[in-house]
């Protein structure tokens, strides 16, 4: 079963990888210029307060001592204080967790359909005058900072027009039920559509470039070469025969592209004020509300991590011709 | 190419030769255009610029000169809240832009073939150890690092060229490792094995030169990251308070409820030319890619 093999090597391997991050994160925050105990204590904690943390991560103990309690605390879930929120970090993470996960995905599926077809569609219009002015287009969105776009889109569509709100993810005071509810509702709809519509625009150019690069390699081979002599008719050699097979490759992308999509939401989150973890980290590093930030990157770290290795599974079980080397 | 043997031209024309700029495509020269433009800009910011991009200025009539529209009292792209002149703070910002691009691609390029050379080159234990980093440095969040960074390191643009240093190496030396891979094969390498060279001769004679365009490729793509993560981080407060970039204006004009006044004249310009210059390092890789791989070519 070397399938299985090779997936539990790569798994062990990311696991290293998240180890050795994990590692990166206490070093950096136990070593910062300051009191060494700022990355846990608050000065504004109650006594009480500031001994049971201090007990909890061993604060007085040696450093190496410390690594091992923050790895076994870690391993619980337990991520210390937020100075801010006064509340524990997890809790605080998961509760933004979703909001970052909705907003990530509904824009990468959005991104996903646009260039997988609009890919297919440049590489069977190959060499036409479309073709030629697309091709720098996409380049160009590539090229756009993020939260700019997030700008342009707010102060038009938002600020001029006025047909969307222009930042949170509900109505002022509003509250649901559940949150099932809140996701449901048509108000949040209008409060997700902007700033998924910013990522998606920046992030359709990598399945559209992929889609396209595909289709021609995929075109060139022999079964459509057959397909052709045939007689089929064009749109059945390459939506049939040619796209199906060049989508595999798009499709592994998806959870890489989840993994990059987590770093633009630090910026187009802040823009439009979604509560998620991204625009989260950075206003717990504007506060000094170290715990906090430690969590949120670690939490986003994993997420990019996880997606790698579902990527790397992924494209080893959908084409056995990769070889594990 | 018969006028190498003819002529045999200066070490720096011979040196901007094995650069092997894509002279032949449009938009390959297009971006080399842009990055001329910019560059002259960036010298000549002082002569260009009317004013101080950070001085506050006043109307003729003595009040504090804010929020004018483009041509109001003579200022081309109109004044900030505070009354600073748009168009000097655009100039000015060609200075940060370069200067963090070039400085943050040449670490890139630099740290990337070194770690590149040695692992293809040796292999081994030390392959794998250099190897297992750049996994390390391929499981950061980037972006996030960048703003952790920002918690102890002082407000900086250096910031940004630390942690591209630090992170960003991880593409090149893959793409390098592997190219040394199939050179280290080749039989010149083992004919001058055999002559006696030492390792470092082989390294800097035979395979260095070889990886050149390669690290120029992929530092020309890191100039266009690390002006993006500048603005990036300039946009979310952990920018230099100081220095005057495309990103500090974003952040500026943001914060000072530029989109509610609809003033597009301050915030679109910055992000154009932020556009401009990436996507200049774009056009100029492609066409890259299109001489060096010709086979990639579509």
């Amino acid at each position: 079963m070397p399938h299985l093999k090779a997936a539990a090597s790569r798994t062990l391997q990311l696991a290293l990888v998240l180890w050795a991050v994990v590692t990166i994160l206490f070093l950096m925050f136990r070593l910062m210029p300051g009191n060494p105990m700022a990355a846990y204590i608050d000065p504004t904690f109650t006594a009480e307060q500031q001994q049971a943390l201090m007990a909890q991560f061993g604060l007085d103990k040696p450093l190496w001592e410390q690594y091992f309690i923050y790895l076994g605390n870690l391993l619980q879930g337990e991520l210390g204080q937020s100075f801010r929120y006064r509340e524990p970090v997890a809790e605080r993470i998961f509760t933004l967790l979703p909001n970052t996960l909705i907003l990530t995905f509904s824009s990468l599926i959005v991104a996903y359909a646009f260039g997988i077809l609009a890919g297919a569609y440049l590489a069977w219009r190959r060499g036409s005058a479309v073709e030629k002015a697309a091709i720098p287009l996409v380049l160009t969105t590539r090229a756009m900072p993020e939260f700019w776009l997030g700008m342009v889109l707010l102060a038009i569509f938002s600020f001029w027009l006025g047909w969307f709100p222009a930042g949170g993810t509900r109505p002022a005071g509003a509250s649901y039920g559940s949150l099932w509810a809140l996701y449901t509702s048509r108000e949040f709809l209008s409060y997700l559509a902007l700033p998924a519509l910013t990522l998606a625009i920046y992030s359709q150019g990598l399945p559209l470039l992929l889609m396209r690069s595909n289709m021609l390699d995929v075109m060139k081979e022999d079964f459509v070469t057959m397909a052709r002599i045939k007689g089929l008719s064009n749109w059945t050699v390459v939506v049939r025969h040619a796209a199906r097979n060049a989508l595999l490759p798009v499709m592994t992308s998806f959870a890489i592209a989840v993994g990059y999509q987590l770093q633009g939401n630090v910026v187009v989150e802040t823009v439009f004020s979604w509560p998620g973890l991204g625009r989260e980290l950075v206003r717990a590093v504007s506060a000094s509300d170290y715990p906090l930030a430690q969590g949120a990157f670690l939490m986003i770290a994993v997420v990019v991590i996880l997606m790698n290795l579902i990527a790397d599974l992924l494209y080893a079980f959908l084409d056995p011709r990769v070889s594990h080397a | 190419m018969p006028d190498v043997a003819l002529s045999r031209p200066g070490l720096p024309a011979r040196m901007f030769r094995s650069l092997h700029l894509p002279l032949n495509d449009r938009f390959a020269l297009f971006g080399l255009a842009v990055y001329a433009v910019f560059v002259l800009t960036a010298i000549f910011a002082d002569q260009i610029a009317p004013y101080d991009p950070t001085e506050i200025l006043y109307t003729p009539e003595y009040d504090l000169a804010a929020d004018l529209r483009p041509g109001e009292d003579g200022f081309i792209l109109g004044t900030t809240s505070l009354g600073r002149d748009i168009f000097s703070q655009i100039v000015h910002g060609t200075r940060s832009a370069l200067l963090i691009g070039i400085t943050a691609a040449f670490m890139v390029a630099l740290i990337g073939s070194i770690v590149g050379l040695v692992s293809g080159y040796f292999g081994g234990w030390i392959d794998a150890i250099l190897m297992r980093l750049a996994d390390i440095a391929f499981g950061i969040p980037f972006l996030p690092f960048v703003v952790v960074l920002a918690a102890f390191l002082e407000p900086s643009i250096w910031n940004v060229v630390i942690a591209m240093a630090l992170v960003l190496w991880r593409d090149t030396a893959r793409v390098i490792r592997s190219q040394v891979l199939t050179l280290r094969a080749r039989s010149y390498v083992d004919a001058a094995r055999v002559s006696g060279s030492s390792d470092l001769k082989i390294i800097m004679r035979h395979i260095a030169p070889n990886i050149l365009p390669l690290s120029f490729l992929y530092g020309s793509i890191a100039i266009g990251w690390a002006i993006l993560t500048e603005a990036s981080i300039s946009f979310l407060g952990f920018g230099d308070p100081q220095s005057i970039s495309w990103g500090y204006m974003l952040q500026d004009a943001f914060a000072s409820q530029a989109l509610a006044k609809q003033a597009y004249y301050w915030f679109v310009p910055p992000g154009i030319c932020i556009i401009l210059v990436v996507s200049a390092g774009f056009f100029i890789t492609r066409g890259y890619e299109n001489l060096l791989f010709p086979k990639l070519g579509r």
